[in-house]
This record gives C-alpha cells, sequence and structure tokens, in this order.
C-alpha cells in the first residue's frame, strides 16, 4: 500500500467517528422508561395506543380550540366530555399528575422537548416523592 | 439506457423494496429478519466494503503528482503567489490540507463549476453556474443534520449536541411535532438534484440508473421518515428500544411497531448495504482525489515511479570494455585507448 500510514489513520477514524453509537453505548443499553399510569381513572380522552402515537395532536388541537375558537368542550371516544385543559384535565390530581413520573418518562427517553411548558406550569410535586 | 428506461428500472427498485418489506412484515411477520438480522447484515456490508475499498485504493500506485492547477506556480521569488493561487497549486502539506478542507466541507470544485454560453456573434463567455454546488451542499449538509439527530435513537443520554440541532431544526415551531426545516430541505435538495438530471438534456443523456436509484432511495427514505414522523406516526419508545437492542448488541423486537417503521429501516439497510458497491462510495473516495490530495512539487522533490522494475542495462563504457581490442581492429574510434601491455618484471 503507498501512503499506508496516511490510509490507516483514515480509515480508523472514519470507523471511529461511524461506529460512534456503539462505543458510546458500549453494550448497556438503558431500560426501556415506564409511565406511571393513574389509580383511579381507567379511561382517557382517547383509547391508550392512540395516545401514545397521538396525543401532542390531540394537545394541539386542544390548543387551538380554547384560545382560538373558545370551545372548551371535548366529546371523549367513549362519550364522555371532559373540559380541554392540559393542567386541570390531563394533569388533574387523578389523572398524570406528576410530569416526571408520565410525561417526562418518555420524553426524556426519545430525546423530545416539548414546548408545552414555556406558557403551562406543571403541578407541583412534593420534593420527597420525586425520583 | 435511455431516460425512460433508467427512470422507471430505478423506481420500480424502490417500490419493489418497499414492497418487500410490506409483504415481509405485514404478510409474512418476519420483524426480526428487517428490524434486526438485515441491518446488521448492512451496517457489516458497509464497513467491510468501505474499507477494501479504500485499500484498494491505497494499492493503486501513482506514478506522476496529478493535482489540477489554477493558478501561479510556486517559482521565483519576485513572481507573487496569492492565498489562491497557493490553496490551487499548493506546495506543502499545509496548503494541500487548506485545499481539501474547502473541498471536502464547502464543495469547492462545484463552487468553480462554469458553463459556456454564446455571447454576441463570435464571442464566448464562460458564466459562473452555481446551482450544482447550491444544491448539492444543501442535500449533504441537510443530510449530516437529519442523520446527526437520528442519534437520539442510538444513544442514551443523548450527547449534548443533539438536543441542539434539534432545538435550532426546528427554531420555527411550526405543526406539531415541531416541523425539523432539514427534512423539508433534504427532499426539496433531492428532488431538485433528480430534475437536473431529468430536465437538462446533457444531463439526461449521461445519466444512469445508477445515477437515478441512489436519489430514489434517498426520496423514500425522506417520504417513509417524514411519514412516521407528521402523518402515521409510530411508537417512538418501542423503537427506541428496537435500536438501541442493534446498538448494545441485544437485540429485541418490541411489540406494536408499525409496518412503516420496518420500510424505513429496510430502505436505509438497503442504502447502507449499497454504499460500497456505487457512486455514493465518494464518501470516502473524496478524501483520496488526486487531483486534489497532492502537491505540486514535481519540481522540487523527485518521484520515482514505483511501478519501476529494474531495467538491465549496458552501458557504452561497459560496451567499449567489451568490444575494444575488436573496434580498434575495424578501426572505430574508441574513448579509451588499447589496453597497455603488461610490463615485464
Amino acid at each position: 500500500m503507498y501512503d499506508g500510514g496516511k490510509i490507516i489513520a483514515g480509515i480508523i477514524i472514519g470507523l471511529a467517528l461511524l461506529t460512534f453509537p456503539i462505543w458510546y453505548t458500549s453494550g448497556r443499553a438503558a431500560p426501556k422508561p415506564e409511565v406511571k399510569l393513574p389509580v383511579k381513572e381507567k379511561e382517557c380522552v382517547q383509547p391508550g395506543p392512540y395516545m401514545k402515537k397521538k396525543h401532542m395532536q390531540v394537545l394541539d388541537l386542544w390548543r387551538d380550540s380554547v384560545v382560538r375558537v373558545q370551545q372548551r368542550s371535548y366529546v371523549a371516544f367513549n362519550g364522555k366530555e371532559y373540559d380541554m385543559s392540559l393542567q386541570n384535565t390531563c394533569m388533574s390530581a387523578d389523572c398524570h399528575a406528576k410530569k416526571s413520573e408520565f410525561c417526562d418518562r418518555c420524553h426524556n427517553y426519545t430525546g423530545v422537548v416539548p414546548y408545552c411548558w414555556d406558557c403551562h406550569i406543571p403541578p407541583k410535586e412534593k420534593p420527597e416523592e420525586k425520583h | 439506457m435511455n431516460v425512460i428506461l433508467s427512470l422507471i428500472v430505478s423506481s420500480v427498485a424502490v417500490f419493489g423494496l418497499v414492497v418487500i418489506a410490506f409483504v415481509g412484515v405485514w404478510g409474512a411477520h418476519l420483524e426480526w429478519l428487517f428490524g434486526v438480522v438485515i441491518p446488521y447484515l448492512a451496517v457489516i456490508t458497509f464497513f467491510v466494503g468501505m474499507i477494501y475499498r479504500v485499500v484498494q485504493w491505497g494499492k493503486c500506485a501513482m506514478p506522476f503528482r496529478i493535482p489540477s492547477t489554477c493558478g501561479q506556480q510556486k517559482t521565483l521569488p519576485w513572481l507573487k503567489r496569492t492565498y489562491v493561487d497557493k490553496l490551487d497549486n499548493p506546495v506543502g502539506t499545509v496548503a494541500v490540507v487548506g485545499r481539501m478542507i474547502l473541498e471536502v466541507l464547502c464543495f469547492r470544485s462545484l463552487f468553480r463549476n462554469t458553463r459556456l454560453e454564446f455571447g454576441n456573434g463570435q464571442e464566448i463567455k464562460y458564466k459562473s453556474a452555481k446551482w450544482l454546488w447550491f444544491g448539492s451542499i444543501v442535500f449533504h449538509y441537510t443530510f449530516l443534520i437529519v442523520l446527526l439527530r437520528h442519534l437520539r435513537f442510538f444513544t442514551e443520554p443523548m450527547p449534548f449536541f443533539v438536543p441542539i440541532i434539534e432545538k435550532v431544526d426546528g427554531f420555527f415551531q411550526l405543526y406539531v411535532p415541531t416541523l425539523y426545516q432539514s427534512g423539508l430541505l433534504l427532499g426539496a435538495a433531492a428532488t431538485f438534484l433528480l430534475l437536473r438530471r431529468v430536465i437538462d438534456g446533457k444531463m439526461r443523456y449521461i445519466s444512469l440508473p445508477a445515477d437515478y436509484f441512489p436519489l430514489f432511495l434517498i426520496l423514500g427514505l425522506a417520504t417513509t421518515g417524514v411519514l412516521m414522523r407528521y402523518v402515521l406516526k409510530a411508537d417512538v419508545v418501542s423503537i427506541k428500544e428496537l435500536t438501541m437492542g442493534l446498538v448494545s448488541f441485544r437485540p429485541v423486537v418490541p411489540e406494536g411497531i408499525s409496518v412503516l417503521f420496518y420500510i424505513h429501516i429496510f430502505l436505509v439497510s438497503v442504502f447502507f448495504a449499497y454504499f460500497p458497491f456505487s457512486k455514493l462510495t465518494h464518501m470516502a473516495g473524496v478524501f483520496l482525489s488526486p487531483t486534489r490530495n497532492v502537491s505540486n512539487n514535481s519540481r522540487i522533490v523527485r518521484h520515482i515511479n514505483p511501478w519501476n522494475y529494474p531495467v538491465k542495462v549496458h552501458t557504452y563504457a561497459a560496451y567499449e570494455d567489451e568490444f575494444r581490442e575488436k573496434m580498434i581492429d575495424a578501426g572505430l574510434p574508441v574513448e579509451k585507448g588499447a589496453p597497455e601491455p603488461a610490463k615485464p618484471e
């Protein structure tokens, strides 16, 4: 090989950069996060699998509906009516009261930074109950 | 191959890949094959193939220096050389490195592209033609950003730069989930590069399925990615479980991942496996372009052709030594005289 030193150095640098996720993880995958589901309430405004994928679009719809059309009532898939409110409905004491045990788990795992909290204030959590 | 056939062959190939993944996962439930086995095989093919390619290139001898020089060569001290001359007619390592940096990061060769145009009558003009450079720089950099953003699926915790890239990329906070500009621009740039080949007659004439196929493949990748993120949605947590399983060599296939994801990852696998066999090798090859990465020092350093083999030579002096007496006998002129007879003791 001609200029073997330079070529091998180039290959090593290329390999090191392209295999970054492998040596950065080094065989230890963090476990999949588990969200804490509410104990009392059994049903959300839409079925679980739907919410898992599309909750951000439901919330976006709610925001537009409340802020732009003043329509605050949401009829859920099971016919129940809900007040469209992130803080008072979604995050009420009976449901997803703790941001750190529900929202943050998946968002942190998948690197999602929703801008809900630019305007909303998440319900207060007692510090000792935090994980 | 004519243009219609080329376009049909390459687009049908990409569509066929989509169908294979769809049928394989939706019909035959081969999640392990498409989610784990094929990605691993593809990545192995990529690395082995690329290293093989680079080593093969390294084995090629370079018998002489062939930098393309567009500036004043280093010569007599009173002939001035500007920075442009130093870059375009590099002498030392520093100049070559500078030239390579501009080439690899800024695509300078494309930037210097010109187009011949006819002026009035006999007049000929060379006009700057920057569209190819523009399309290709947008394409490559948005692709890089998209690739780096995907690190959120392959690292836990994420390295510091991923959230920064996501924040800048989603700067306008349009749509939910936040629209990433890089995705749109990547699609636009790839479409431009495709149309450029189809619309311009000269480009159309020299384009082959090997040119169209990667573009269709990348458009397919972008489309499935965009569909997954913005339209049909995907179970991101399960997908990350799968991808983290891949990078930690503890593969898992969680339930509830949509077929679309398997189509996406299959196209990605084909893309990676296709690299060493195609024009996409320019990713490594750009560093080994001899017209860019050698210095123009032919007049300063003696370069010996590595192909030279030892040639059997018979010098004139040796020839004369061999035939001197016969030459003298024949009356031919000789450089050295006849050997003196040995003196008697």
